[in-house]
């Protein structure tokens, strides 16, 4: 029997995997997920059921760290996710496999799983002069992922880059790079953004979508809502100095050593959603306000191009003094010549008086 | 371009602009007035001492009025020491603040601003109906009167609403709110909220001239 043809759970028992360990494995993605715990017996019935998910991982404008993180993922390992409930069939960074040979594993994996398979993208794509800008074995990252696309049953844009055009496309982008779904407009498409993104997030949705068959809910920006709900702010372990007004004024002082509020330091944790301040990294170690850094707002878009890191979120975007400086010359001619009108006005009434 | 990219760098620039230009233009185009001669002989000398006491004086009202108008007066140093403090000792307020002029200061606990915006508000609420109710105050307000209201009551709400999270999305709620200021400062030269800087000219000036005459500041 060949490996696709396996339902999850003939692969697990035949690996030795117990259904307690199972039914643990799917309680630790269900509650990550807020997914409530009478509905767990079914996803793992229904992930039992399942058959490996044939997947394609694309890697364009990209820089490798969201694999990078992908391969920090401890529930469940990526490990797990690959050998047991996914079929990585194409993943240029982790396979052996390079040249027309790898090429020959996505054709092939395209055409035995034609309308099925799972596509998930990394980095951005550039539209500039037919994306021309960023090419693998002579083919533009563009038409790849038509190509690719057209056969996907569901895209996942992993990192900020593949779901906003992410640093690719900070200003003046270019080579014009954008996300996935500036491209892709008629397939399901979920967003998992972040510099990188979460791992137990991108690992999460996987499993999910094998649990359910569909991709999970989302928000305005196709973001899964169980895990982009709230915002850093909210959930951020220093939010209590915040309220009680009290905040570090540099890296180095007294308030960043008792580890006050960044605020003043230019966290937007207020403004951006991700579940860091939860799930933290590094199997629950550490994450960057843990680490003493405010947070950057790394699966916002455009977060690149907020006029600097370290500017606090209530400050303005000033652009140039010169606006303001003209609008008070306006303002004193302006004044000037109401003035001269209304004492020619003065001296008609008065008859110069 | 995000509302909130919009709120923070256009809007705010457009209305900043406006905002200088509008008041320069009011306070140069009264200033540079003929300004009325007092032909009178001046009854006593340092008029402009009974100018600086009517600076003071009329912060109070006339000892005979203080049961008809002290709640009035009370009412308004509510809503303009709220104003003051929240703008002020606000710390997302400061920050804002710091940007432009280069330095920070103290600044209040949250659960102190939120209170203090809370009661500001509710008194700019009392304000309002004590308008409505009142049918002389009635008579006399246009449409000046609640527009002026309408864009200092504003940012309070938008601002508490975005406090305490109360908006199904926080950053549209502060680009609501930061919208909300911008068009304070667009109105602020056109409307009564001009009396920022005309109270204490108009102050000066009767308690100058009355003391010309040798009356009271």
């Amino acid at each position: 029997m060949k490996e696709h043809d396996l339902t999850l759970g003939e692969e697990l028992r035949r690996q030795g995997i117990s259904r307690r360990s199972f039914l643990k494995f799917c309680a630790g993605v269900a509650s990550s997920m807020a997914i409530p715990a009478a509905m767990v017996p079914a996803m793992a019935d229904s992930l039992a059921q399942a058959r490996r998910q044939p997947a394609i991982m694309m890697a364009y404008q990209e820089c490798t760290g969201c694999l990078e993180s992908l391969t920090r993922s401890f529930a469940p390992t990526l490990e797990n996710l690959i050998f047991n409930f996914i079929s990585l069939d194409f993943q240029h960074a982790l396979q052996a496999a390079a040249g027309d040979q790898a090429v020959e594993a996505i054709k092939t994996s395209m055409k035995e799983n034609w309308g099925k398979y799972l596509l998930l993208v990394d980095g951005s794509i550039p539209l500039n002069d037919d994306g021309i800008y960023s090419v693998s074995h002579g083919q533009s990252h563009l038409d790849s992922l038509r190509e690719l696309g057209e056969g996907a049953a569901a895209i996942v844009s992993i990192g900020t880059c593949a779901s906003f055009g992410g640093i690719g496309a900070a200003s003046p982008n270019p080579t014009g790079a954008v996300g996935v779904d500036q491209i892709i407009t008629d397939k399901p498409i979920l967003n998992v953004p972040g510099c990188p993104p979460m791992p137990e997030v991108m690992t999460g949705v996987l499993t999910s979508f094998l649990a359910f068959g569909a991709l999970p809910e989302v928000d305005s920006l196709k973001r899964p809502r169980a895990f982009f709900g709230d915002t850093i702010h909210d959930r951020c372990y220093r939010r209590t100095f915040y309220d009680q007004g009290k905040f570090a004024d540099s890296f180095d002082d007294e308030g960043a050593r008792n580890g006050w509020c960044l605020y003043k330091l230019g966290c937007k944790g207020p403004i951006t959603h991700n579940a860091c301040a939860t799930l933290k990294f590094n199997e629950g170690v550490s994450w960057p306000i843990q680490s003493g850094h405010g947070c950057l707002g790394c699966s916002e878009p455009n977060f690149w191009d907020k006029e600097g890191f370290y500017k606090p979120l209530s400050a303005g975007q000033w652009g140039s003094a010169e606006g303001i400086a003209a609008a008070a010359a306006a303002g004193v001619a302006l004044g000037a010549v109401s003035a001269v009108m209304s004492r020619r006005n003065q001296n008609k009434i008065s008859g110069g008086k | 371009m995000t509302l909130l990219d919009f709120a923070r760098g256009p809007a705010m620039q457009i209305a900043i602009i406006i905002f200088v230009a509008g008041i320069l233009w009011r306070l140069v185009g009264v200033w540079a007035l003929r300004q009325k001669k007092d032909l009178s002989e001046a009854r006593q000398t340092g008029a402009w001492v009974g100018g600086l006491k009517g600076l003071f004086v009329h912060a109070w009202p006339y000892k005979p009025f203080v049961p008809k108008v002290g709640a009035q007066y009370i009412i308004g140093y509510i809503i303009h020491l709220g104003l003051f403090i929240v703008l002020i000792f606000g710390t997302p307020h400061m920050l804002f603040f710091a940007d432009i002029v280069g330095f920070t200061w103290w600044t209040l606990p949250g659960g102190v601003i939120t209170a203090v915006a809370v009661i500001t508000t509710l008194a700019l609420f009392v304000a309002l109906i004590k308008r409505l109710v009142n049918p002389v105050q009635r008579l006399i307000s246009n449409f000046d009167d609640y527009a002026t209201w309408f864009v200092t009551t504003a940012p309070f709400v938008t601002g508490l609403i975005t406090n305490m999270n109360m908006w199904p999305d926080y950053e549209t709620g502060l680009a609501i709110h930061l919208l909300s200021v911008w068009l304070l400062l667009i109105y602020f030269p056109f409307g009564k909220l001009m009396h920022s800087f005309w109270f204490v000219v108009s102050r000066y000036t009767t308690g100058s001239r009355f003391a010309r005459r040798g009356g009271m500041a």
